[in-house]
C-alpha cells in the first residue's frame, strides 16, 4: 500500500478496514483494468459474504413458504423471517415487533403511509409540509395524495449550502398541517437535517412526521422512540442487505387505526364473501408471499452492521469525509454541492469545465464507480441551478487510498477538457 | 478495454470547447426543445427551411461534451441539405453508435466529421447523450409541439 494508505492517515484507527474489505468479495475485482473503487454506496451499498451466505442457506436450505404450513421448512423460514423482524425492532429500537412491516423499501414505505394513513385522514385544505431536498420518493406520493384529496403541498426551502431553512418551517406551519415529512439524510447534498427538532415542533402542531431513513440507517443509529417519529422508512439495500426489501415502522395506534394498503393471502383472519376480517398488525400490511429471503439477508445485514458497530462506523466515514472534501476543494474549478454543517460521508460536485457524466465515463475508466446525474432529487438541481451533479458516496468499505485515486482522476478529467 | 481518446477524440473535445451554430436563429421557421430526462440534459434547436432546403441551423441548451459536440457537428454537417437528405443522415449516424457492424465506405463517407462519434457504440449510457439532438431535430422539421424526449 502507498504511503497515504489507511492506517497512516487515520488519527484514530477505528476499523480494521482492511479486514472488512476481505467481506465484500465484488470489491476484489477489476474494472477496466484497473482496481474496483465503488463510490456509489449512496445508490445501493454493496454486500459483505454474511448477507450472501444468509440468502444462499434459505434457498438450499429452508426454503419454503410461512405462515401457512405445518411442516418443518416452513416453520423454519417463518422463525428466521420473524426473527428478522425483531432484529429490526433493535436496530431502530421501535418498542415492539408489531410496529415493523417489511415492505420493498423507502419508497414503497412512504407510498403505503400517503394511501392508508393519508386517504383516510386527510382531506381537501389540509397541509403536508415536506423540504425542498427530498428524493422524488418522498414528493411523488404525496402530490399524488394531494391529486386525490386536494390537500395542499407546502415546502420547506433550503439555503445554499443545502441546510434546511428551519425558520421557514416555523413559519409553513400551522394547524392545517397534518402531516411532516422529511429526509433524515440527504442523498444528493449528504445534509444530516435536525429531525429531532422538527419531529418535536410539528407534534406541537398534532401534525404526524414520517422520516425518509434511506441514506441515515447506513451511517448513523436510530432510536425511533427517542426521535418519538410516527414513522420511519428505509431500504435493505442501502444497508448491505438484499434490494426489494426495506422496512416501514409506524407507531401501533397509528398502525391499528389505519387501513390496509394491500389485500390478500397472509393479511386476513378470515375470509367469507360477506365479510373479511383483517389479521393483526404487523401481517395487517404485508399482503401475499412476501420478500422471504430478503428478509432474512436485511437482518444478516443489521447483525453485520452491528458487528462493525454504528458509532465506529459514522467516525471512520467523518474522517473519510473531511479527508475527501479537503483533497476535492483542491482541484481547480470544483464546486461541492452541499456544504452543510452536519453532513455524511456524501460529496457531490461539480467541476467548471467538465461535466458530470464526462466525470462519470472518465471516472469508470479508471475502476471508480460514482453516480452522476440528478439524484432524483430533481429540485435541488434546480436550486443550484445545475442540471447533475457527480456524486462519490462512501461507505465503511471504502479508505484513504481509494480518496486519493479518486482525486487523481478528477484530474484527470479536467486535464481531458482543458 | 476501450481508449479513452477514442470517445474523446479532438474533434468532439474541439466542438465541445466551442460549438458551431450555437445560439438563437431569430428568423427561424421552426423551433423544437429535446430533454434527456436520464441527465437533465437540454436543447434548444431553431431551424430555417426554405422548400424543403435546412438554409440555416443552430441550438442552445446544456449537456455533456458528448451531447453538445454532436449537436455542433450534426448542425454543420445539415445545413443547406433537404430535409430528406438530414432524415437520410439520421438513419446513417444511428447505425453508426448502434449497430455491431461498422457502416460501409460510402456512408462513412457521407457521415464526414460525425464519424468521429463512433466511439460512443462502445458507451451504451451515453448514445443517448448523442442523439438527443438528432431527435429534436426531427421533431422541428415534423413540427412537433411536444418536447423531443430521448426516453
Ligand atoms: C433519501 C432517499 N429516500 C428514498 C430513496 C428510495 O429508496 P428505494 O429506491 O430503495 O425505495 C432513496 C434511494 O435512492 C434515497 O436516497
Amino acid at each position: 500500500m502507498s504511503e497515504a494508505s489507511t492506517a497512516n492517515d487515520l488519527k484514530t484507527p477505528l476499523l480494521d478496514v482492511e479486514r472488512i474489505r476481505q467481506d465484500f468479495p465484488i470489491l476484489h475485482q477489476e474494472v477496466n483494468g484497473k482496481p474496483l473503487i465503488y463510490l456509489d454506496n449512496a445508490a445501493t451499498s454493496q454486500k459483505p459474504i454474511q448477507v450472501i451466505e444468509a440468502l444462499d442457506k434459505y434457498y438450499q436450505q429452508n426454503n419454503a413458504n410461512i405462515h401457512r404450513g405445518v411442516h418443518t421448512l416452513s416453520e423454519r423460514a417463518t422463525a428466521d423471517y420473524e426473527q428478522a423482524r425483531g432484529k429490526v425492532r433493535n436496530f431502530i429500537n421501535a418498542s415492539s415487533e408489531k410496529e415493523i412491516i417489511f415492505v420493498r423499501g423507502a419508497t414503497e414505505g412512504i407510498n403505503l403511509i400517503a394511501q392508508s394513513y393519508g386517504r383516510t385522514n386527510l382531506k381537501a385544505g389540509d397541509e403536508i409540509i415536506i423540504s425542498e431536498m427530498e428524493h422524488h420518493s418522498n414528493i411523488v406520493p404525496w402530490q399524488m395524495l394531494c391529486e386525490q384529496t386536494g390537500a395542499i403541498l407546502k415546502i420547506i426551502p433550503i439555503n445554499d449550502d443545502g441546510e434546511l431553512m428551519v425558520e421557514e418551517f416555523e413559519k409553513i406551519l400551522s394547524p392545517k398541517t397534518k402531516i411532516v415529512s422529511v429526509v433524515h439524510i440527504s442523498n444528493a447534498l449528504g445534509t444530516i437535517n435536525p429531525v429531532q427538532h422538527i419531529i418535536d415542533r410539528a407534534h406541537e402542531h398534532n401534525a404526524i412526521v414520517i422520516i425518509d431513513g434511506a441514506q441515515a440507517t447506513p451511517h448513523t443509529a436510530v432510536d425511533v422512540q427517542a426521535l418519538d417519529c410516527d414513522f420511519y422508512v428505509f431500504s435493505g439495500h442501502k444497508l448491505f442487505g438484499p434490494t426489494g426489501i426495506g422496512a416501514l415502522y409506524g407507531k401501533t395506534a397509528l398502525l391499528e387505526a389505519m387501513p390496509p394498503w394491500q389485500g390478500g393471502g397472509d393479511m386476513i383472519k378470515m375470509v367469507s364473501f360477506e365479510k373479511t376480517m383483517y389479521a393483526d398488525l404487523p401481517y395487517k400490511f404485508e399482503a401475499g408471499t412476501p420478500h422471504i429471503a430478503g428478509v432474512i439477508g436485511l437482518g444478516a445485514a443489521i447483525d453485520y452492521v452491528n458487528s462493525v458497530g454504528l458509532d465506529a462506523i459514522a467516525a471512520y466515514e467523518q474522517e473519510l469525509l473531511e479527508y475527501a472534501t479537503e483533497k476535492a476543494l483542491e482541484v481547480k474549478g470544483l464546486r461541492l454541492i452541499g456544504t452543510a454543517e452536519q453532513k455524511a460521508s456524501i460529496l457531490s460536485f461539480v467541476i467548471d469545465s467538465v461535466h458530470p457524466h464526462d466525470i462519470g465515463t472518465i471516472l469508470d475508466h479508471e475502476g471508480i464507480a460514482i453516480r452522476t446525474g440528478h439524484h432524483c432529487a430533481m429540485p435541488v438541481m434546480t436550486h443550484f441551478n445545475v442540471p447533475a451533479t457527480a456524486r462519490a458516496s462512501f461507505a465503511f468499505y471504502n479508505t484513504f487510498t481509494e480518496v486519493d485515486v479518486l482525486i487523481q482522476a478528477l484530474e484527470k478529467a479536467r486535464k481531458v477538457f482543458s | 478495454m476501450f481508449d479513452l481518446q477514442d470517445l474523446y477524440q479532438e474533434v468532439i473535445i474541439d466542438h465541445n470547447r466551442s460549438p458551431r451554430n450555437f445560439g438563437k436563429l431569430d428568423d427561424a421557421t421552426q423551433v423544437a426543445e429535446g430533454y434527456n430526462p436520464l441527465c437533465g440534459d437540454k436543447l434548444n434547436l431553431y431551424l430555417k427551411t426554405e422548400d424543403d432546403v435546412i438554409t440555416d441551423v443552430s441550438f442552445d441548451g446544456s449537456g455533456c461534451a458528448i451531447s453538445v459536440a454532436s449537436a455542433s457537428l450534426m448542425t454543420d454537417s445539415v445545413k443547406g441539405k433537404t430535409i430528406e437528405q438530414a432524415e437520410q443522415l439520421f438513419q446513417d449516424f444511428h447505425n453508426l453508435i448502434m449497430e455491431e457492424e461498422n457502416p460501409g465506405e460510402e456512408q462513412m463517407q457521407s457521415l464526414g466529421k460525425l464519424a468521429a462519434l463512433a466511439g460512443v457504440k462502445q458507451y451504451p449510457a451515453r448514445v443517448k447523450c448523442a442523439t438527443l439532438c438528432w431527435h429534436t431535430l426531427r421533431s422541428a422539421m415534423q413540427g412537433d409541439a411536444a418536447p423531443a424526449m430521448t426516453e
